[in-house]
């Protein structure tokens, strides 16, 4: 049995606009899907197909670069993206206590996204912003120096 | 040409204008004329200066003096102070702003800076500043003056060796790829910097983003490559962006692209950015991820060198080393060689860390010894404490003991120690720190980031964490010691890639120089620094005063006690979380 996966128009418009921007080739796939996967919110089974046919590269090869790169998500994730980094310099300097309040302040888990679908909590990997650490990176703004008092009025920032 | 002594730049700028920049301007002009002044001090209009709040203002030259906040009833008094009597109206003079670089200080005086040279001091969005700074006279001087060959010759002169980490001549990387006969060949910068608390490529990158792409475009004729790509990973967005800026500007002012200056050489580069691997700063786990696959490592050779990106040469070098590639053509690879060692030239940039007065970026010449940093670069240990150890290179590095203090910094004693140099990460602990913990830390990040494509590197490097989990929770047992040395050996054997084959690092050099600490957790069940939490226990001294502070504020209500009596906690119920240690006034609280 075969299951076909049609890409809704919305899909189809996201993943022709990255392909044209980068290119319909090889060397295109992770930039392409970066660019998907930044404009859906995470990589739904559609893209693959609809990316798949377009590089003319089969989607189980996809799925495999998909699944190795940490911000490639195949999983739905929240409107915004909390990245938390849990790197020794930040622990140091007291991130324990910020990853603490981010995680009761949001009530979500490492890797979850809030039952309203407004946040992703993920912990990253060195942001090199190790200076001004404990470090909270929402969508593309960095926060440093953040202490636990902050985290709700930071959050607040969001709607 | 008319000479004035004087140019004021009135700032006219929407804002300021509103503000009544129109009438400072005509207001000091009148003032001019009527102290006989106008041929003199010449009044220029300009854009916008400062903070638009702060308008209207104006520019005085030579003396590059700001004022701020104007009014056409101030413009007399300003006048006579500053054109007259010749001395600043200080009362007009905007209040410096305090700027403080957490990240990099003035140099200290055991400092040399090459690759930070300019980071902090000029625009970077702006290729003039870095022209400005004799930028990309090193591309005319090679593209005019230098035959690739000459290129290459002065590199191997120079004695740089790879900053990445491995510490390989730079010169003969570039030699072996200009030998290789198949086309096209790429240039490739690595700038993929994942070590964790080591952010010097990032600096350079937001800082002075032309030195790496003059470096690059010098590596490119050198090795007869057409095209080249930069790999920034992607949790460094400031840097991507500062880095395209600086290609749009290069390629507008003929330093990218076809028939650069005029020589006849083409040359382009893009920026490809990662996608959240650590093991892709890996030169073939790279090339895999610009060619669009799994960042995972192939075995070499062949290198990169002789078929890398498409199969084709390529030659890989880090961003630290494309940004002393300007300065050796600028300076001579004589006066880069004669910093630093026999074996190791030049300079090199740390990232401090750890439980020392000053941390941040530093350049230090190669050779210097650990103690001149830790001690003179950095000021010292915090608090007075006592140094423990310092952990160089990087998750993949080594941990040395003071004894090694007075070694020198260079590819070779470092190696001989049981470290690398690492792409510069260089942690200071103080005596607080447990050893065996921290080989636990840095084994859990490595596998973490094991891309799992070998077995030694994915299955070693999980039994070596279980192991390290074990000795820390108090479940140390007989052998543990014996079996993490033959996993340190196998691992570092039989790993395909420099992430496997250093893995074990973080656990051999703490078992060289700490043993006494590991053999301390399994037989003793006791953690000498009385970090690990499965080996310590909280006990309330006599001394407590029963002033409840401590049962208030534990977690778990673990403390119990009467008002103005001795206080006790139960070790069953007890988490050792130290909250109590910390609020305690009395110092009451013991830790054993």
């Amino acid at each position: 049995m075969t299951t076909t996966v049609e890409a809704t128009p919305q899909v189809r418009s996201v993943v022709e606009a990255a392909i044209a921007r980068h290119g319909a080739t090889r060397e295109a796939v992770v930039p392409v899907l970066s660019e998907v996967n930044q404009a859906l919110g995470y990589l739904p089974p559609e893209a693959f197909v609809e990316v798949g046919r377009q590089l003319r590269i089969p989607v189980s090869q996809l799925f495999s670069v998909a699944s190795f790169y940490q911000m490639l998500s195949t999983k739905p994730r929240g409107q915004h993206i909390i990245q938390f980094c849990e790197s020794a310099p930040c622990h140091v300097v007291g991130g324990r206590q910020v990853w603490n309040a981010l995680k009761e302040a949001l009530g979500i888990g490492p890797g979850e996204t809030s039952a309203d679908g407004k946040w992703t909590l993920q912990m990253t990997s060195c942001l090199g912003v190790c200076a001004v650490g404990p470090v909270i990176v929402i969508d593309a703004d960095i926060y440093g120096n953040v202490t636990p008092k902050q985290v709700p009025e930071i959050l607040a920032r969001y709607s | 040409m008319k000479y004035y002594r004087s140019h004021v730049l009135v700032s006219v700028d929407p804002e300021c204008i509103a503000k009544g920049a129109y009438e400072v301007l005509d207001a000091l002009n009148d003032e001019l004329v009527s102290q006989g002044l106008i041929d003199e001090v010449q009044v220029l209009e300009t854009s916008r200066i400062g903070e638009p709040s702060s308008g209207p203002d104006m520019m005085v030259y030579p003396e590059s003096v700001h004022y701020v906040g104007l009014t056409v009833d101030d413009i007399p008094f300003l006048v006579e102070e500053h054109f007259l009597k010749g001395r600043v109206a200080k009362k007009f003079v905007e209040p410096p702003k305090v700027i403080t670089d957490e990240e990099l200080g003035a140099p200290t005086s055991k400092e040399v800076r090459v690759v930070l040279r300019n980071c902090g001091r000029i625009d970077p969005e702006n290729i003039d500043d870095y022209i400005a700074e004799d930028g990309y006279q090193a591309l005319g001087k090679v593209l005019s003056d230098m035959t690739p060959e000459q290129v290459i010759d002065e590199m191997l002169a120079s004695g740089l060796r790879g900053r990445g980490g491995a510490g390989f001549p730079a010169g003969r990387k570039w030699q072996f790829a200009r030998a290789s006969k198949a086309t096209p060949k790429f240039i490739i910068c690595n700038a993929d910097e994942g070590d964790p608390g080591a952010f010097m490529n990032r600096r350079v990158l937001e800082g002075d983003p032309h030195s790496v792409l003059e470096g690059m475009i010098v590596a490119a004729y050198a090795i007869g490559a057409a095209r080249g790509y930069i790999y920034c990973r992607a949790e460094y967005p400031v840097a991507v962006r500062t880095l395209r800026i600086a290609i749009q500007q290069a390629r507008a002012y003929g330093l990218l692209g076809e028939n650069i200056l005029g020589s006849g050489f083409s040359f382009d580069l893009e920026v490809r950015i990662g996608a959240g691997a650590f093991v892709c700063g890996e030169e073939t786990a790279l090339i895999a991820s610009i060619e669009g696959r799994r960042g995972e490592p192939r075995p070499r050779p062949p290198f990169p060198a002789v078929s890398g990106l498409w199969a084709r040469p390529t030659n890989v070098n880090n961003v630290e080393t494309y940004a002393n590639v300007p300065q050796i053509i600028l300076r001579g690879a004589s006066w880069y060689a004669g910093m630093g060692t026999e074996k190791s030239k030049g300079t090199k940039t740390f990232a401090l860390a750890g439980d020392v007065n000053h941390t941040g970026l530093i350049e230090v010449p190669l050779g210097i010894n650990m103690r001149e940093v830790v001690y003179d670069v950095a000021g010292g240990i915090k608090d007075g404490k006592k140094l423990k150890a310092v952990q160089i290179g990087g998750p993949m590095g080594g941990c040395l003991p003071e004894a090694f203090l007075d070694r020198p910094i260079d590819y070779e004693s470092l190696a001989e120690a049981g470290t690398i140099m690492g792409s510069g990460g260089l942690v200071v602990m103080d005596e607080d720190t447990c050893m065996v913990d921290i080989a636990r830390f840095f084994m859990e990040f490595i596998q973490d980031e094991s891309c799992g494509k070998c077995t030694p590197c994915r299955v070693g490097t999980r039994r070596m964490l279980e192991i390290l989990q074990r000795i820390c929770n108090g479940e140390g047992r007989d052998g543990d010691i014996e079996t993490l040395e033959m996993l340190c050996g196998q691992i570092r054997t039989t790993s395909l890639c420099g992430l496997g084959q250093g893995a074990p690092n973080p656990v051999s050099s703490t078992l060289t120089h700490f043993r006494h600490e590991y053999e301390a957790h399994i037989y003793e069940k006791r953690c000498p620094a009385k970090v690990c939490k499965g080996l310590i226990r909280f006990d309330i001294l006599d001394n407590c005063t029963g002033c409840t502070v401590c049962a208030r504020n534990c977690p778990v209500n673990a403390i119990t006690g009467q008002r103005r009596q001795l206080h006790v906690i139960d070790p069953n119920m007890c988490v050792r979380c130290g909250i109590c240690v910390q609020v305690c006034n009395f110092n009451a609280i013991e830790i054993r």
